[in-house]
């Protein structure tokens, strides 16, 4: 049995006895919480020797799963990317692809 | 002690909302359940309930305004007929999904078109896959008795589902009985005080109600919901064993009517059951085998019980009080068939469409079912499974 009161505890190994009444959620500011980069199939990876960080990438994640830290780009939050793929459109120097996850 | 008096249906459902004292009532006129909604307003403004009484722009604001103030965390209702639920079409699916054990209160009433306000059931038959739960009355003493069981059952923590109190518009609605009515505190007490788990209003947690679903959540939602309609058969048997321990009256799923030794059967649903009693009283006295399933307890469907009860029978007539526009089945038509083809059971089964708009059903008519159920026997083959009863030809 789960914590239904913990969003953290719902995810995709939930059986459907252990979701929360309703898919309500409880508590404030779940988001960041909630696990929401399950829901891909496909995430952005950084070829490291080619990203000149430039920093492009940040400002246009729609999950803000890429920040700035240090005045560099931070690794991506995997736990809410959801694989949109805007920051491989984005990237100047071709730095980003798309790799399947499962 | 128990009050005797004489109320029509839809005072008989205000009555039992008064003793029952929900929170809140959003509610738009609609016939024939005006009267609900005007004699509960009553109520509210003499001061005899606590409820809020929220006077909606329509039918599909009052659904909205019950499932807000259900999530909110209060014990809401609101009454219907026809055309207003169908307005409530997409609060239906929402109440159920969102797990919220309000109460409706429906008049049933034919959709139009053509337009016409007296009694079918193709209102809450078109949602009977809406979630709710369904519980149909064939006079007014079980309207108001299926009221005060409607939050018990509802609310339980297997359950957690809205809840449908039908009852036939007009013929029960409108026509004044002699009732039963149990005192207010022991319906107080039956009812108890709504305690959910979760709500909007609690500060401790906040909680938010109707989350997107991605395709990874909504299949396994929908199981968990089909579950807790599953589990409502068993609640409403439970809750049904308590109400009588109060009032000595017993309720069951289905109630079977000289069924014990049946070889003919109807099964049928709402006021039309009490007309086919006479029938049945009449055959047996001229040696007819005659017997009735009244359903009681529509959704969840008790397919497995009710295919025991016919077990035996020789031929039984499925009666629908709406068209399902299918050529094929009317729903209890549907329903009763595939439980008794899961129980490989020997019946010869008739599908008919009845009482439509609310085209008068007599006793002489249930006496016809009866012999044409007799012929179908003697023949031992139905020619037309989906047919009509009544209508001119």
């Amino acid at each position: 049995m789960v914590d239904k009161t913990n969003i953290n505890k719902v995810g995709l190994k939930c059986s459907y006895k252990d979701l929360t009444l309703g898919m309500m959620v409880y508590g404030e500011k779940t988001s960041e919480a909630f696990k929401t980069g399950e829901w891909t199939s496909v995430q952005p990876v950084v070829d490291e020797e080619k990203c000149i960080n430039c920093l492009m990438c940040v400002p246009v994640c729609p999950d803000s799963c890429i920040t700035v830290v240090d005045g560099k780009r931070s690794p991506f939050d995997y736990d809410h990317c959801k694989g949109c793929g805007i920051c491989v459109k984005n990237c100047p120097p071709k730095a980003i692809s798309m790799k399947g996850v499962k | 002690m128990a009050r005797k008096d004489r109320l029509s249906g839809n005072e008989a459902v205000a009555e039992a909302l008064r003793q029952i004292n929900p929170d809140v009532m959003a509610a738009f006129p609609i016939t024939p359940s005006t009267e609900i909604p005007q004699y509960f307003s009553k109520y509210v403004a003499q001061g005899k309930v606590d409820s809020e009484f929220i006077p909606v722009e329509s039918e599909h604001s009052a659904m909205s305004a019950v499932i807000g103030s259900q999530a909110a965390g209060a014990r809401s209702v609101t009454a219907t007929s026809s055309a207003g639920m169908a307005l409530m079409w997409e609060e239906l699916y929402l109440a159920a999904s969102n797990r919220l054990p309000c109460c409706l209160t429906l008049v049933n009433r034919a959709l139009s078109g053509p337009i016409n306000i007296n009694c079918d059931h193709s209102d809450s038959m078109g949602a009977r896959d809406a979630g709710w739960i369904q519980i149909y009355a064939e006079n007014n003493q079980e309207v108001y008795d299926n009221l005060c069981m409607a939050y018990p059952i509802a609310e339980h923590k297997d359950v957690q589902l809205p809840i449908m109190i039908c009852q036939d518009g007009f013929i029960t609605s409108h026509a004044v009985e002699n009732i039963i009515l149990n005192e207010d505190e022991e319906v107080k007490n039956f009812v108890g005080e709504y305690n959910p788990e979760h709500c909007l209003l609690d500060p401790e947690c906040p909680t938010a109600v109707g989350p997107y679903s991605v395709t990874n959540y909504y299949f396994e939602a929908k199981r968990a919901q089909a579950e807790a309609l599953k589990n409502a058969k068993q609640v409403t048997l439970d809750v049904a064993k308590e109400y009588a321990k109060i009032t000595g009256r017993e309720y069951g799923l289905f109630e079977e009517y000289m069924m014990e030794d049946a070889e003919y059967a109807v099964v049928i649903i709402g006021s039309a059951a009490g007309t086919t009693k006479e029938a049945v009283d009449r055959l047996r006295k001229e040696g007819v085998k005659a017997g009735l399933i009244k359903i009681r307890l529509f959704r969840p469907f008790p397919g497995e019980e009710i295919a025991e009860a016919l077990k035996n029978v020789k031929a039984v007539a499925l009666m629908d009080r709406t068209e399902s526009y299918n050529d094929c089945c009317g729903p209890l038509g549907a329903e009763v068939s595939t439980a008794l083809y899961r129980a490989n059971a020997k019946a010869l089964a008739v599908n008919y469409v009845y009482g439509l708009g609310g085209r008068d059903v007599k006793v002489s008519d249930m006496v016809n079912i009866y012999n044409e159920l007799q012929k179908i026997a003697e023949e031992g083959k139905v020619e037309e499974f989906y047919r009509y009863y009544g209508v001119r030809s």
